[in-house]
């Protein structure tokens, strides 16, 4: 973003990027995602799949965890979760 | 194509978290995946679900400049910007986002103009089938069968081929992918960002709110559309079509998934009848016949 437009009173339409502009999305959410350390793969389709990005990964090779914040409860990411030995590593737990 | 999960990592978050999506929004995976594998992007957004999905101002949830604008003036806002930035000098990728209502139907005229003209825009126009910003209203993508609030009782024409009309404009690139294939996606996007000239990128992005699905088999309805041959994937260059390696094989009708494991999982194909399915099968058979044809 350019730093020197400076904003007054309506001058411009202008918005500016914001963490949770739709307020707290959590509050959505009537089951919860609940990750499972020991059968994680560490194969990111979680990550790649949450509609949210409210999986976060900090670097590659460390594990994934959640904002629970922001997170919607879709339940995208256990369904994509390959899991170890079929055990899935995460799983929809009630609010 | 496949990109390496590392780079992908690497790239930055372009759609912040606590947006106006929906549980298990399909375009909200196709944007974060696409828009963040392009460098220094402008966006352009005729109204469209991402208009809502950007938030109430003056929050936005789009982390990259976006201008908003008309629904039948994307493609030539964004000519605009492309040639007001090269005469400026400044590096940066134009990018038109529009549903299927503002590519199939209301903004034909206008990409099709800048497809003409060859300006240097990629277009991506994710198809959730049909006007799901204002209500769930047919659409020219909504396929044979679907119920939508302006189709009560299923649509009873087939849906439109976006790509085929898209290259009969002779434009660089075009491609199709699914975000049941997220990987597959962002390559085609960083292999786009590579080409000079108008761009055509069709993103399959199933809506659990308007297709009356569960959420969270958003990703999995991606798979099927391509495992059904419902979804074909393929990019065009320079007027050579080449079948992606995902889905090559569902082009020989004894490799595809049965259509109806695709239709079951869907509530808006409820009212649908057997002889409809079977003439549905006949248009994903048709659409195929014609693609064979431009290899």
């Amino acid at each position: 973003m350019n730093e020197d437009i400076e904003l007054k009173d309506p001058v411009l339409p202008l918005g500016r990027p914001t963490l949770g502009s739709a307020g707290e999305t959590g509050d959505w959410r009537t089951y919860r995602p609940k990750f499972i350390e020991e059968n994680c793969i560490k194969c990111y389709k979680c990550w790649l799949s949450c509609p949210e990005g409210t999986i976060r990964v900090d670097a590659h090779g460390e594990y994934p965890y959640i904002d629970y914040v922001y997170c919607k409860g879709c339940g995208v990411c256990v369904h994509v979760c390959p899991g170890r030995k079929k055990q899935k590593a995460l799983e929809m737990i009630p609010e | 194509m496949k990109a390496k999960i590392t780079e992908m990592m690497e790239r930055p978050n372009v759609l912040l978290r606590g947006n106006f999506a929906c549980a298990g929004c399909g375009l909200s995976i196709a944007y974060r995946t696409s828009i963040s594998a392009l460098d220094r992007p402008i966006v352009v957004i005729p109204a469209c679900c991402s208009s809502v999905i950007q938030s109430l101002h003056p929050n936005v949830a789009f982390n990259v400049p976006t201008l908003n604008i008309a629904f039948a003036a994307h493609a030539s806002a964004a000519s605009g910007i492309a040639r007001a930035k090269k005469m400026r000098g400044e590096e940066v990728t134009t990018v038109v986002w529009s549903g299927d209502g503002g590519t199939y139907d209301i903004g034909l005229a206008t990409w099709s103009g800048a497809a003409e003209r060859n300006e240097n825009i990629i277009h991506f126009c994710y198809d959730n089938n049909f006007y799901s910003n204002t209500g769930a209203q047919r659409s020219g993508a909504t396929p044979r069968g679907a119920v939508t609030t302006t189709t009560p009782e299923g649509k009873k024409e087939k849906r439109k081929s976006i790509t085929r009309i898209m290259a009969a404009h002779d434009i660089p690139y075009i491609a199709t992918a699914s975000i049941g294939y997220p990987r597959d996606l962002y390559a085609k996007v960083k292999k786009a960002s590579t080409i000079e000239g108008y761009r055509f990128i069709l993103i399959d992005a199933p809506c659990p709110t308007g297709w009356l699905s569960d959420p969270a088999i958003t990703p999995e309805l991606g798979e099927l559309a391509v495992k059904t041959g419902y979804f074909p994937l393929y990019e065009i260059e320079n007027g050579n079509l080449i079948f992606s390696r995902k889905g090559e094989k569902y082009r020989d009708p004894e490799n595809r998934v049965p259509l109806e494991e695709y239709l079951s999982k869907q509530n808006r194909f409820k009212k649908m009848t057997p002889s409809q399915i079977v003439e549905v099968k006949k248009d994903i058979q048709h659409e195929w016949d014609q693609l064979v044809r431009l290899e």
